[in-house]
């Protein structure tokens, strides 16, 4: 009844095939989903939602008044991700970030990439985030990106490709183990009836990714979460991953060097600090190392840090390979590092300072998304079939002006899940950030998060420009078809 | 305390004053509710005496200048849910949950959603100008903020910050006290006419319940005489608003969190708290009302402050999110 009127248009629809029979996985939620009446449905929706404002499970909205909190709008209907095909992206992920620690640490050492001619030297000396402060730094285990949330899309035949990398401080993850709670709550029959793998171990596996971090530790390493402050959008999470991991918060001012060593200001004096998970960009790490008018920052820590004498998780200057034009040669890297063929593609990228590609970029602006190198939560994007002329015109000057950083890539036909409109389904565009952790061994947690743009048609799914979420389930096992289920 | 996690300044900070806040909006609520209550009770030439609880709050310059007289809207308005009053029952919730938020890692998540919870429902209420029922909106607070106590006591492990957080509840809660004593004493008192009265005892009542020491006052001393009343708020050792209770259970909770052992000092905070415990549990209430009350409370409020100031001094190098 719910789905009496669906359609999948076209697009990839995790929930159904292109005939419009269920995909076996999806079973059991469209059985639980076809039981509920539409006042229950919707109960369940109220429900979901006065818990998350209840939890105080809210980010803040620049650009807003300061301090206005939402609640990140949340979709009941789970995404649904197959065993096999959980599988796949793991080991694809796997590959991947190997590749990228790799060259991180190449980067800041001999280049050897660039002498060998796989990567131009030049666009690596013109990113925004290389940092030369970074240089001949080796931290612990040669691992770069301590914790990253790759963007996953599908295309119309269902392929994965990487969006982006998102290797500096990536959030969301507090949201996945949220959605889950939620869920669990509401549905409770359904994870009775499907092997859907738990979420969450993940704070234990991220504070002992982070202790064997600690350069020297003296007993148990002292772990602190940095964050910028409470009007930070995601401070939320900031605080619920320092609590589940029972570690203390901190600010730029609760912390201070003495000594070569990094202290935090305590009731009963300095405490010394082993790892910092920090939750703020390099820019405004140190006021001494980058920039000098931050006042977010610790004097003095990127040299104990250099010093060995704490660790920083993500390691700073790991955005390098968040630049866009870099991207364009994760593949590149892959094959250089790991001898492989790249398990999952990136999405075919033009790159403006090429002649060649910034004329087709230029001559193709209706239907391409074009992206800043050094920009994220999509911002600084221009989404071609969308657009105005006016806003072409001014992407075209952009472009011209400077080629470097600018990226452009087909407009992906994104996957599309069921998504409640007011009393019925409609299928809505997402993508799928899973979570990397990666230490002494790499772990992908079995989820993720999937944003979805909420808006008909849109193709944006960030929560600064008005997208939700849904909880993401990993099957443990994949249910075998039933036979005559599809007629 | 000795495998103890250290505390940050800035958090011990925050919760100190996320615990008076909470505190502070509870006696207002209770203020409001009682003082309502009382002007039911009294013939038509005593009510609209709302001026005595804008003076019990030590705002009174503050209202005359935004809002004049102290009719009940105007007292209602400014003390439930004026955004621009700092100790209003709205501002010091949202203050409450500002540092609360500002330090949810250490507090326990029930602690916190408590405080949410108790958020949305004053921003909910805050839409109209006064509270649509009095009586079930100050109900209502101050039975969020006995939850939160609860809360508190039972999810939160009694640590160095729970320390805190007692103590910045106990001295909130002694100055209350000492500023409702002060301020119907005054108001009482020279109503010679009224004793013997049934309005005597109806307002002198009323002054225990806006302790909530009504019930326990009957238990200890039956019959409603001020003197007995002034010892029980001021010197009673059981009753958990009477200001020795609070003096002397604040000075345990910084002894707590200090380790230094009872009869010594270890910081100024300490030393301060210790003296003023002392006087308090040696005290009669005789000579005290012999010398004036007022100027006994003046003098006490005068010791909480600089105590208050010695604790901001010894441990917290930092200012929290918000306070006033």
């Amino acid at each position: 009844m719910f789905f009496s009127s669906y359609q999948t248009e076209g697009f990839f629809d995790e929930m159904f095939e292109a005939g419009g029979g269920v995909r076996p996985h999806a079973q059991l939620v469209l059985e639980t989903i076809n039981s509920l009446d539409g006042g229950q449905l919707l109960r369940h929706k109220h429900a979901a939602e006065r818990l998350l404002l209840q939890l105080g499970i809210t980010f803040n909205v620049y650009g807003d008044n300061q301090g206005t909190e939402r609640i990140f709008p949340f979709d009941l209907i789970p995404r649904i991700v197959p065993a096999a095909e959980w599988g796949y992206i793991e080991r694809g992920l796997k590959q991947r970030i190997h590749a990228l620690n790799c060259f991180i640490d190449d980067i800041y050492h001999d280049q050897k990439i660039v002498k060998d001619g796989a990567i131009p030297a030049d666009i690596i000396t013109s990113a925004a985030s290389y940092r030369k402060q970074c240089h001949g730094l080796t931290p612990p285990f040669g691992v770069w990106c301590h914790i990253t949330g790759t963007d996953l899309v599908r295309d119309r035949d269902g392929q994965y490709y990487v969006l982006e990398d998102n290797l500096r401080v990536p959030s969301g993850v507090s949201y996945v183990l949220e959605n889950r709670e939620v869920l669990k709550r509401i549905f409770p029959r359904v994870f009775e009836g499907l092997a859907v793998r738990p979420v969450n171990e993940y704070t234990s596996r991220l504070l002992e990714m982070l202790e064997s971090l600690a350069p020297n530790p003296r007993g148990k390493p002292q772990v602190v979460v940095l964050t910028p402050g409470i009007y930070n959008s995601a401070y939320f999470e900031h605080s619920f991953l320092a609590q589940q991991m029972g570690v203390q918060l901190v600010e730029g001012r609760d912390l201070v060097v003495a000594g070569g060593d990094v202290f935090m200001r305590t009731t009963k004096g300095p405490q010394r600090v082993d790892v910092i998970y920090r939750r703020v960009d390099d820019d405004f790490l140190d006021p001494e190392a980058f920039r000098p008018d931050s006042l977010l920052g610790v004097p003095g820590l990127m040299s104990a840090y250099r010093a060995g004498r704490v660790a920083l998780a993500n390691a700073p200057g790991n955005g390098i390979a968040d630049d866009k034009v870099i991207y364009a040669y994760v593949p590149e890297m892959i094959r250089y590092y790991e001898r492989e063929e790249p398990i999952l593609p990136n999405v075919p990228t033009y790159l403006c300072w090429r002649d060649a590609d910034r004329s087709h970029v230029l001559a193709n602006l209706d239907k391409l998304v074009v992206k800043s190198a050094n920009e994220s939560g999509g911002y600084g994007m221009l989404v071609g079939p969308h657009s105005t002329a006016a806003q072409r015109a001014e992407f075209a000057a952009k472009i011209a002006a400077e080629p470097r950083n600018f990226i452009a890539q087909p407009t992906l036909a994104l996957s599309r899940v069921p998504t409640i409109v007011d009393d019925h389904f409609e299928g809505r565009h997402v993508d799928l950030r899973p979570y990397v952790l990666c230490g002494k061994e790499i772990y992908v947690l079995p989820g993720g998060l999937t944003r979805v743009a909420m808006r008909k048609g849109s193709l944006v799914v960030n929560s600064s420009q008005g997208g939700g979420s849904k909880d993401t389930w990993v099957l443990a096992h994949d249910p075998a078809p039933h036979a005559g289920q599809e007629q | 305390m000795t495998h103890a996690q250290p505390l940050l300044s800035r958090v011990a900070d925050a919760v100190y004053w996320m615990a008076r806040y909470i505190e502070r909006a509870e006696n207002v609520a209770r203020f409001l509710d009682v003082n309502h209550n009382l002007m039911l009770d009294l013939p038509k030439a005593y009510t609209g005496q709302w001026q005595p609880v804008i003076d019990t709050t030590g705002d009174s310059a503050l209202f005359r200048q935004r809002y004049g007289e102290a009719t009940q809207q105007n007292v209602l308005q400014f003390l439930a849910f004026d955004p621009g009053y700092p100790n209003s029952i709205y501002s010091c919730i949202r203050f409450a949950r500002e540092n609360a938020r500002s330090v949810r890692e250490t507090i326990s998540s029930e602690m916190w959603q408590q405080i949410n919870n108790l958020y949305l429902l004053i921003t909910e209420e805050s839409r109209r100008e006064t509270p649509a029922s009095l009586p079930a909106f100050c109900h209502a607070v101050r039975m969020a903020c006995h939850l939160f106590a609860g809360i508190l006591d039972v999810t939160m492990s009694h640590n160095e910050a729970w320390h805190f957080i007692r103590v910045g509840t106990l001295l909130e809660r002694a100055d209350k006290t000492s500023r409702i004593l002060d301020v119907k004493y005054f108001i009482l008192l020279p109503s010679v006419h009224d004793v013997g009265t049934p309005y005597d005892d109806v307002q002198w009542a009323a002054v225990l319940k806006s302790v909530s020491g009504f019930e326990m006052y009957r238990k200890r001393f039956g019959r409603i005489a001020p003197e007995r009343i002034v010892e029980f708020l001021l010197l009673d050792g059981e009753f958990p608003r009477a200001i020795r209770y609070c003096i002397s259970r604040a000075d345990r909770s910084l002894r707590a969190i200090t380790g230094a052992p009872a009869g010594t000092f270890s910081c100024a905070s300490e030393q301060r708290l210790g003296l003023l415990r002392g006087e308090l549990d040696f005290a009669r209430v005789e000579p005290i009302l012999t010398a004036g009350l007022h100027e006994f409370c003046d003098a006490l409020q005068t010791k909480m402050n600089t105590i208050d100031e010695y604790v901001l001094n010894d441990f917290f190098a930092q200012q929290p999110a918000a306070r006033s």
